[in-house]
């Protein structure tokens, strides 16, 4: 298909290594990107229309100018590679698959952003893939002296570092993603100050998903407005969407931003196994609000969906046939953020370990009269409440799958 | 000083790791590789024990509270030991609803353990874990370092636990 980018050589057999990525004209654009001007490459990036593909979906170009303009140095780029978020899978495959084009990249936007140290904290649980295809890529690179003290003979510096993580949810939030890589438990920091502003070790720092670093080559190459163009107002590019749960064929499916739910679950994924119906769509990782089976052909843009009060966070997205119980869906989904919670802020701490004993309660029949609304008004008076975004991310399904499900959790009520 | 938890071997290779470490930070910011330090030393001792953690905060010069701390924090430090082979199924949504749970009782039954329990010959533990980017292939199961994600089946999972008891 003429619209994979980032897919493009998914399928050959050396695409994780250096050779693999220069054979489809790799390292091309990094070089020439050193004879622009950093605030040139920023303006191309946010003319790109570039949104950040880790979940909240800023804009790249506009998160670099505000790292730009602060004055302290040295100026950090940290990769958060802890994709946690259930039902998201896309970054351990870019960092499996294609590395060298996460870190042509990185180079570029180290160039960007003035800074010399990238680090790139991966999740604990990808030591045995991405991690070791990623540390190989990067020996490989610095070995060709694309990385090191003098990039591609300019004498710009650049060092990539690889941390890895230690199996907690809450460090795929930028601030106590800054707070483990600084040797620390993942308790998520107040805002303001901004990353942008005092990030790792106080100082200036862009925090980039893995996915939106990769998109970096394509968009100096073809330039923003062609790079925007692929996507749809707003949202340039193309996405990795990662399709998983009751799909004939699930899997990564790279598709311009703005795809609708249709084409990505029926063309793309061949539909729902078995003839079965549809039921429900997670559409933008665990912690989004559930889209019901009449809204199929909504569009996965990051405006469309918040306009539709769920959010295309991810690019997770989780298809449940008719036989799903929403009840035993949401429960699993809360008992994941019960445990997940870091525990630093009251209504979290209280409220998601509250709300998944509320519906075990429900799931094993024992539910009693008044138990789901106060599920609900656990989730409604916790929300906007805390430091970070877990407990609205809990919040969200919580309050969704009860006002577009409610007869899944009446019905378990004991009359 | 406290005493290394290492034999010769091991503490080469720990030493390496954790200057290596210390290295990627600016020097004042040491604390940094606290998590490598950690990862380095269960790596080669399977677990953290009180010894192991106050042998790192010494290197670190930090407080040993703080040490636990950080490792208590974090699901991937084992303060207790596991299985020879750790078995690892997770069973959130996207692997749920393709018989993830069904497939963690079916390891706890087969080895003979609880879920964060070793089994009697020590040769195995089984717990549920958190997404392991393997949605797509779901259901997934991670032992030791190693993946199983393509679409793990209850035969597929007998066969694993079959082929690793036999190999030990």
């Amino acid at each position: 298909m003429s619209d994979r980018i980032l897919t493009k050589h998914w399928g050959e057999p050396d695409s994780y290594t250096l050779a693999g990525y220069e054979r489809i004209g790799g390292y091309k654009t990094a070089p020439e990107a050193f004879k622009r001007t950093p605030d040139d490459i920023v303006a191309e990036v946010t003319k790109g229309n570039l949104r950040g593909r880790g979940g909240a979906g800023f804009s790249t170009g506009m998160k670099w100018s505000f790292v730009r303009k602060e004055k302290a140095t040295p100026k950090y780029l940290v990769i958060n590679a802890d994709e946690g978020e259930p039902g998201t899978f896309k970054d351990r495959y870019v960092l499996e698959l294609d590395p060298h084009r996460f870190i042509e990249g990185c180079i570029i936007g180290a160039y960007a952003l003035d800074c010399h140290a990238v680090y790139v904290y991966c999740r604990g649980e990808f030591e045995p893939g991405p991690i070791t295809r990623l540390k190989a890529a990067i020996t490989e690179a610095r070995a060709r002296g694309y990385l090191g003290p003098s990039v591609f003979g300019t004498g710009y510096a650049i060092e990539m570092h690889v941390h890895r993580g230690a199996g907690a949810y809450i460090c795929g939030e930028e601030t106590a993603l800054l707070e483990s890589l600084e040797g620390k438990k993942g308790f998520p920091r107040l805002k303001p100050p901004f990353p942008a502003n005092a990030g790792l070790f106080g100082k200036p720092t862009a925090v980039n998903n893995v996915e939106t670093l990769a998109n970096i080559p394509t968009i100096l190459q073809m330039g923003g407005d062609a790079y925007h163009a692929l996507g749809c107002p707003k949202n340039g590019g193309t996405r990795l969407f990662c399709m998983s749960g009751h799909l004939v064929k699930p899997g990564v499916v790279e598709a311009p931003m703005g795809a609708t739910f249709r084409e990505l679950i029926y063309d793309r994924c061949g539909g729902i196994p078995g003839g079965k119906k549809l039921k429900a769509i997670i559409p933008g990782g665990s912690s989004s609000a559930v889209l019901s089976a009449d809204q199929v052909d909504l569009k996965s843009d990051f405006d469309t969906l918040k306009g539709a009060k769920t959010m295309a966070g991810s690019g997770g997205v989780i298809v449940l046939d008719e036989t799903v119980d929403m009840a035993w869906a949401l429960y699993n989904v809360t008992k994941f953020y019960a445990h997940e919670s870091c525990g630093q802020c009251t209504p979290c701490r209280e409220g998601t370990g509250w709300a998944a004993r509320l519906l075990k309660k429900l799931v094993d029949g024992r539910g009693e009269k008044g138990d789901v609304d106060l599920i609900y008004n656990i989730a409604r008076q916790g929300e906007q409440r805390t430091i970070c975004a877990l407990f609205d991310g809990a919040a969200m399904p919580l309050k969704s799958y009860i006002e577009k499900f409610r007869a899944d959790f009446d019905s378990k009520v004991k009359a | 000083m406290v005493a290394s938890p290492f034999n010769p071997e091991q503490q080469a290779r720990f030493d390496a790791e954790l200057e290596a470490a210390l290295a990627r930070f600016p020097p004042e910011r040491s604390q940094a590789a606290l998590l490598p330090a950690l990862h380095a030393a269960q790596r080669e001792l399977g677990w953290l024990s009180t010894e192991t953690l106050s042998y790192v905060a010494t290197r670190l010069k930090l407080w040993s509270t703080r040490v636990r701390e950080v490792a208590a924090f974090y699901t991937l430090f084992r303060l207790k030991p596991v299985g020879t082979n750790h078995l690892q199924i997770c069973t959130n949504l996207s692997c749920a609803l393709l018989g993830g749970e069904k497939l963690l009782e079916q390891a706890c039954t087969r080895v003979g353990a609880r879920p964060h329990e070793i089994s009697a010959d020590g040769k195995f533990s089984v717990e549920p874990v958190s997404c392991l980017a393997s949605c797509g292939t779901a259901p997934a199961m991670q032992v030791n370092d190693r993946y199983f994600d393509e679409k793990l089946t209850p035969e597929k999972l007998d066969a694993i636990i079959s082929e690793l008891e036999r190999v030990g």
